[in-house]
């Protein structure tokens, strides 16, 4: 069977939607396309019932009661109105935060902008692996911490962190615990009562759904967990999340979570991470100088973050074409800097210069991965007879020994 | 990244990817740039008595406009004189390949890499003179 070009290994960066989703989506944009707060005729009954069936399904995805689903706009406002939502109406016990240096942007800046209210941020290192320990966590609590935020994926080197140990000691210490699970659900089990997860955020199109729905599971019980709202208007989702509902979204989100949890069990992750390790099986069968980046023990299964040494990322991009996918060096980023989440875990520049990351998917095949094994191959040597490191390294020089002429 | 048509058939067909003898008296190698910063060009040049560019080799580790610069200026120096290599300046480069703005500086590392390149040969000229053989 001829492989389809280009092929879509960037999985972490968005997913197509699942056929299934669209189908079940689109009923509600011209047939039942009535606004959930209408609770007076049929059009609003049954725009309602869809949503609150949604709101099921996605509790059911993470092992919450449907009534701690709040929708939002995606996991950027999840993250938004979890942790400044939570500093905000806490701050009276205290203004301290806790974060790690490897958390997405929307964790990061969210913090940033409670700097400015007096709030102050611990952001904790990883270790080389890429993970945050519970101890760390423990030995960063104060008496005025009021929040910890870690997330339970990482997007960019795919290290799953200890949550429900970290969940634990947060309890003991009462510091409301928030977790970005975008990366991880429908790849990870998640029992937000077992891993003492107060607050979470969730997006649909990292799971075959649309862009622009996610969620925040903000818990009821044990403690109850307050929030400020970030934006006001008729009281929608309890309050804390106003705006007439989005029910295509909402059913996508449902629905996208209704397949992301049979994943769990029905072998598909099983299937995606054979994919990813014959892609790694074959890719350091053919060449070496390859390093994983990360903890390949604690990793999503479909993640597959590497080092193609003395090979420049973007260049890499450019020769490999028909195949989506991304890296962690400064020529890709639009601030000409390499990855943060690489520099953070200690991973050496020249390293992250060269890294690459291909997040595989639902869709994806053994003929595509086969594919795609030949082609980086193919680029990744010929880039290296182009490049003067690897040369160097050929003839036996230790590069770290040489004093480069740097701008 | 958009990059115009000239900078895509650069880095698809290199000109004059490959190495020199370094150690032959007629050769100049420029080695600049760093691994830290994403971008390292070694430009070889063979030059005769004449101060003629006779052949140009270049090999780079960095993105797609870095290896474009880099070849481009071994297809613009060779046959020239050293005069005229010294003279070529990065904007010249940038504008060739209408490099974006963010990717000037590799055009600037490949005016570096012949300046390099020249004061090398240029050394081993003097020491040359300095040691004469039998």
């Amino acid at each position: 069977m001829a492989v389809k070009l280009p092929i879509y290994l960037d999985n972490h960066a968005t997913t197509p939607l699942d056929p299934r989703v669209l189908d079940e989506m689109l009923p509600y944009l011209t047939q039942h396309f009535g606004n959930a707060a209408s609770r007076n005729h049929s059009f609003g009954w049954t725009a309602n019932e869809a949503v609150e069936r949604a709101r099921e399904q996605v509790a059911a995805l993470i092992g919450a009661d449907p009534k701690e689903i709040i929708f939002t706009s995606g996991a950027t406002e999840s993250d938004n109105l979890g942790i400044i939502g939570a500093a905000r109406f806490n701050k009276k016990k205290g203004k301290h935060i806790i974060t790690s240096k490897l958390e997405h942007k929307a964790v990061l800046d969210s913090c940033h902008a409670l700097e400015s209210e007096g709030f102050e941020i611990t952001f904790l290192d990883s270790d080389p692996d890429g993970l945050v320990k519970p101890e760390q966590v423990e030995a960063a609590i104060r008496p005025d911490t009021v929040l910890c935020a870690i997330m339970m994926a990482n997007n960019e080197i795919g290290t799953i962190n200890p949550i429900a140990e970290i969940g634990a000691v947060c309890r003991r210490h009462n510091v409301i615990f928030h977790v970005d699970a975008v990366q991880a659900l429908g790849r990870v089990a998640i029992d937000v009562a077992a891993m003492n997860v107060d607050l979470m955020a969730i997006s649909a199109h990292k799971m075959y759904g649309p862009k622009g729905i996610g969620a925040l599971y903000v818990r009821r019980g044990r403690p109850r967990i307050r929030i400020e709202p970030l934006i006001h208007g008729g009281g929608h989702e309890r309050g804390l999340r106003s705006g007439t509902l989005p029910v295509h979204q909402i059913v996508g989100l449902g629905s996208a979570a209704k397949y992301a949890l049979e994943a769990l069990t029905n072998g598909e992750n099983d299937r995606i991470k054979a994919l990813r390790d014959r892609l790694w099986e074959g890719l350091s069968k053919n060449l070496d100088h390859l390093f994983i980046n990360g903890s390949w023990e604690h990793r999503l299964p479909n993640n597959l973050n590497c080092s193609f040494a003395y090979v420049e990322g973007e260049a890499l991009m450019m020769g490999i074409k028909a195949i989506a996918c991304s890296s962690g060096s400064a020529c890709t980023s639009a601030s000409l800097e390499p990855s943060y989440v690489l520099r953070a875990l200690g991973v050496d520049v020249e390293l992250a210069h060269t890294s690459m990351r291909f997040g595989v998917g639902r869709f994806n095949t053994e003929e595509e991965i086969d594919f795609a094994i030949e082609l980086i191959t193919e680029k990744v040597r010929w880039l290296r007879q182009m490049s003067p490191l690897y040369e160097l390294v050929q003839e036996g020089v230790d590069l770290k020994s040489i004093q480069w002429a740097a701008h | 990244m958009a990059y115009s048509d000239k900078l895509i058939e650069h880095y698809e067909n290199p000109r004059n990817m490959g190495s020199l003898d370094k150690n032959a008296e007629d050769v100049g190698t420029g080695l600049v740039g760093a691994p830290a910063c994403g971008d390292v060009m070694k430009l070889q040049l063979k030059i005769n008595d004449d101060g003629i560019i006779e052949d140009a080799k270049f090999k780079t580790f960095g993105c797609g406009s870095a290896i474009a610069s880099s070849s481009l200026v071994t297809e613009m120096v060779k046959g020239k004189s050293i005069d005229f290599a010294e003279g070529i300046k990065n904007t010249m480069i940038a504008e060739e390949l209408a490099l974006p703005p963010v990717k000037i500086h590799c055009s600037v590392l490949a005016e570096d890499a012949i300046k390099a390149a020249i004061a090398d040969y240029r050394k081993k000229q003097a020491e040359r003179a300095a040691t004469p053989s039998e």
